[in-house]
């Protein structure tokens, strides 16, 4: 590499980690509890391009999709929902700052005890991160040895849904206990939007069939190239959430059932493989090697799909009522 | 070395309406103007940066990649920046006159 591609590099590089170190500050210092949020996803944004930079596409993908696009709708959505209660509240003559908390001091021995622990933290990553020997294989060259067998080409796919399924399937499950917590705090609010407009409308007639289209891609290049169930996931997640912000909420009269199968195919597809397998002599999610790529396809689809619903129905917040709003 | 010639030219002219554009975005006086700067930006910023791209590119695919994130940008910042400016209208923020 010649001398002023590498200095290009370092430069943008060392903006990249000043960026981030900024806007990291930004986040927390805010007291504005929106601006809070408006840093938050542009801090994610640049998290993902470091993922680009450390050459992990994957992780930027998903970091990209999930950390700064849908977490940043779930904090805005939150918000305003504290802004509802607020104005409720002062309706009422109770007096509801969670917009003003954010300035309240701690108490100095709290203080004192968060800058220790800080300090505590940060040696022990910095004697971890110096004590590392500069160069290592990792597991590297062992997935690279075994992925012929996995039935994907894709090696962070072989890894995520062959050679440790176990914990994607653990985390299909965290996903599912996290909204199955959301919806016994609260049912869904009677009312998302007020008005969206003929533009957003006929902006998301137009975009979501290309969403989806992506998604789709998303999901079928995983077994060759960066992608998969998680990413796809939530790109189809940004489809419903954008469906829902175009007041196209109404949930049929009928009963949930459709909902609840939806939100739990994932998980239940993923089960049900690693226990016939169990039925077939072998152990639980252990992969016969001439099938392995369509059963990672087939838990792939399912998982996608509820990952999808179950990300959108955590932006709604709520469990939607029979009948009433979605 | 013509067409690296003509990259270098779009890319900076891409890079001066995201200078100009968020310039106007710090210095305009009040959200609708703002929006106004914030799209040049977004749409022939972004355009002659895709433009300097497309140049480069190895294939007509690659070609219509570009073009296509361009559009949707285009679609995507124009309903954003009118979301914004009917939710300020319908706070009652009045646009700034002279």
């Amino acid at each position: 590499m010649d001398v002023m591609s590498l200095a290009a590099n370092w430069t943008f590089d060392g903006l990249l980690a000043l960026a981030l170190l900024w806007v990291g500050w930004r986040v927390l210092a805010s007291t504005n509890l929106f601006k809070g949020i408006v840093f938050f996803i542009a801090f994610g944004l640049l998290v993902a391009l470091s993922w680009v930079r450390l050459e992990a596409p994957d992780v930027a993908l998903a970091e990209a999709a999930i950390g700064a696009g849908l977490t940043g709708a779930l904090l805005l959505a939150a918000l305003s929902r504290l802004r509802r209660r607020q104005d409720s509240a002062q309706a009422s003559d109770q007096p509801l700052d969670a917009e003003t908390s954010r300035t309240a001091r701690l108490s100095l021995g709290t203080q004192a005890l968060l800058i220790v622990f800080s300090a505590v933290l940060f040696v022990c990553l910095g004697t971890a991160f110096l004590s590392l020997p500069p160069l290592t294989p990792g597991l590297g060259p062992q997935v690279a040895e075994q992925l012929s067998a996995s039935g994907v080409t894709n090696p962070v796919t072989a890894v995520l849904l062959n050679f440790r399924a176990y914990d994607t399937l653990l985390e299909m499950g965290v996903l599912f206990l996290a909204l199955v917590a959301v919806w016994s705090l609260s049912p869904a609010p009677a009312q998302l939007v007020t008005a969206p407009g003929s533009i957003l409308i006929s902006f998301v007639r137009v975009l979501v069939p290309i969403v989806v289209l992506a998604a789709t891609y998303l999901l079928w290049i995983g077994a060759y190239a960066p992608g998969g169930a998680f990413q796809a996931g939530a790109v189809l997640a940004a489809a419903v959430v954008l469906i829902l912000l175009a007041g196209e909420n109404t949930m049929p009269a009928g009963s949930t059932w459709p909902l609840r199968a939806t939100l739990s195919l994932g998980l239940g597809v993923f089960v049900a493989v690693g226990m016939s397998l169990m039925g077939m002599g072998r152990s639980f999610l252990d992969f016969p090697t001439d099938q392995a790529g369509n059963l990672i396809l087939l838990i792939e689809v399912a998982a996608t799909v509820s990952i999808g619903v179950t990300l959108a129905a955590l932006f709604l917040g709520g469990q939607p009522q029979r009948g009433s709003p979605k | 070395m013509v067409s690296q010639a003509v990259t270098i030219v779009l890319l900076l002219a891409g890079a001066g309406f995201f200078l100009a554009g968020t310039l106007g975005l710090l210095r305009f006086p009040d959200v609708y103007t703002r929006l106004h700067s914030l799209t040049k930006a977004d749409n022939v910023g972004l355009g002659l940066m895709a433009a300097g791209l497309a140049v480069q590119a190895e294939s007509w695919a690659a070609i219509g990649k570009i073009a296509l994130i361009w559009l949707l940008v285009l679609l995507a910042s124009a309903t954003g920046a009118h979301l914004v400016a009917r939710s300020a209208l319908r706070k009652g923020i009045k646009p700034w006159t002279l």
